[in-house]
């Protein structure tokens, strides 16, 4: 597996005998941008607590080349320290105060939130703690990064900027990803892979490989085109809706341009 | 112009000191079982001038300060141990718990016996409310911390004495600021019944001499310091919730 920095050969999970993930495979490349998309509850969250191996899968083996760093759904900044302190947390213990400082300040920046550095969590917004945490976890060296939903809580304008901002850190700081989301938009602007499971319990049903530059706007043709693919797969293209007719997206258009014309 | 905060308790005040001298002026009790407001204010002068009063005052608030200081340095190590091991907490929670239950006050009579009179058995007196009650806050607030924080910390490689000063005591200190306010209103109710019994001085001890002396108006001159106090007490210790690496424990 030379340059595979994880490799999970048909895992199976279960809790209290009700299984959850079943018969997973995948192979991770170093600074490969995986992103893993499934229902709610499908079993997402635990897929990455095996990845970082807080649970031991209960079949299959799994391989993995360095530390995993994870950015949580439910917020996980320590809310007793300033978000200075927070980053400084991930830094490696060993490096000496001054290099430990400069580091910190650099992150800071790649963040841009050199001007809170002394603010406490509850001070600032959802998608600046987001970005506290995206630095702590990017903070040391060669780790895989796993992100829990990071920005589901936050609303769509925030959510976009984030993705945007996610792609910027990691063009300056290259690190492999796995990212697990509902939200298929995401996936599609993200990921260089996409694995799609299915729920209760999950398997993996689909995969998808994007070669485009990030960031990517969802707007892009290969960011529609992604989540075309997808949707048909889930088979959620034009289910129960109907078209709507010409006269009716016309009357609809006009309206639109009425309105910024005000 | 006063605002509302303060216009409506001062108001609130001087209508209590109205129905006071109107039930007075009644002659409901007799004059030496409720003195009138002017006598009460004439007894004021009478302590502060003698200065009994301000030594009092500093005689109980020391050893509720020390009873306090004792307590917590006590409580908050032992209430950690026993919120982060299941052993210690099955084996001691039950005692600790039945020490709590107890009234303070059931302790008076050991508390004569083994310290004698003065500063040390009212101390005692306070300790034990305060370790029992900090104790089980502490341990309680432990067994609360949110599982994402020791996550954090195992994924950071922070463990054992780290841990302990880094996520679990920090996590843990707005839960104990709350009981220390809730053991600083407890430990000034006991210092006064403390006092009376096993004082040569202290609030408690002016309370009961007033009444062996038959000073009604003495004795409502140290009730109205003592209400004061324990107001400023938990006033002071409010404080400590605004500090800013615990105020996030508050506001919720």
């Amino acid at each position: 597996m030379s340059d595979k920095v994880l490799r999970l050969q048909r895992v199976c999970h279960s809790f209290d005998g009700i299984d959850v993930l079943q018969d997973i495979s995948i192979d991770i490349g170093e600074g490969e941008f995986v992103v893993i998309v499934g229902p709610s509850g499908c079993g997402k969250t635990t897929l990455l607590n095996l990845i970082s191996g807080f649970h031991k899968p209960v079949a299959g083996s799994m391989i993995r080349m360095g530390q995993t760093r994870m950015v949580y759904q439910s917020d996980g900044l320590l809310p007793w320290m300033t978000v200075a302190e927070n980053i400084d947390m991930g830094l490696p213990r060993s490096t000496n105060r001054a290099s430990r400082a400069r580091q910190l300040s650099e992150l800071l920046d790649l963040v841009r939130l050199e001007r809170f550095a002394n603010h406490y969590p509850y001070q600032i917004s959802p998608g600046m703690r987001q970005r506290v945490e995206l630095a702590r976890a990017l903070a040391g060296e060669a780790s895989i990064l796993l992100l829990d939903e990071p920005f589901s809580s936050l609303d769509y304008q925030t959510r976009l900027l984030m993705r945007r901002e996610l792609a910027h850190l990691l063009a300056r700081r290259a690190s492999t990803v796995v990212l697990v989301t509902h939200d298929i938009e995401e996936a599609a602007q993200l990921a260089d892979r996409i694995i799609v499971l299915s729920g209760h319990p999950a398997r993996k049903t689909f995969e998808l490989s994007l070669e485009a530059a990030r960031p990517r706007e969802p707007t892009d043709e290969v960011v529609v085109e992604a989540m075309r693919r997808l949707l048909n797969h889930l088979g959620l293209l034009n289910v129960g809706l109907t078209k709507q007719p010409e006269r009716r997206k016309d009357a609809l258009a006009k309206d639109a341009l009425a309105a910024v014309s005000i | 112009m006063l605002g509302k905060s303060v216009a409506l308790p001062v108001a609130t005040g001087l209508a209590g000191v109205a129905a006071w001298s109107l039930i007075c002026s009644l002659q409901f009790f007799s004059a030496s079982a409720l003195p009138s407001p002017v006598e009460v204010v004439a007894g004021f002068g009478e302590e502060i001038r003698s200065g009994r009063l301000a030594a009092d005052l500093a005689a109980s608030l020391y050893r509720v300060g020390i009873g306090l200081v004792l307590g917590t340095l006590a409580a908050v190590p032992f209430g950690l141990w026993l919120g982060c091991y299941r052993g210690p907490r099955a084996a001691l929670l039950p005692a600790v718990n039945f020490f709590r239950g107890l009234s303070p006050l059931a302790w008076i009579p050991f508390a004569i016996l083994w310290f004698g009179i003065g500063d040390a058995p009212v101390i005692f007196l306070i300790l034990m409310p305060a370790f029992f009650t900090l104790t089980l806050a502490t341990a309680a607030a432990v067994a609360n911390i949110p599982d994402v924080y020791f996550r954090v910390a195992a994924d950071y490689g922070i463990k054992r004495m780290a841990l302990l000063r880094l996520i679990t005591f920090p996590a843990t200190l707005p839960q104990i600021i709350t009981a220390l306010r809730l053991t600083a209103g407890i430990a000034w109710m006991v210092v006064v019944a403390a006092e009376m019994v096993s004082g040569r001085d202290g609030l408690g001890f002016a309370v009961w001499d007033a009444r062996n002396g038959q000073r009604a108006d003495l004795l409502v001159c140290n009730m109205i310091v003592i209400g004061l106090i324990g107001v400023m007490l938990d006033r002071l210790l409010q404080y400590l919730t605004r500090v800013r690496s615990v105020r996030w424990g508050y506001e919720r």
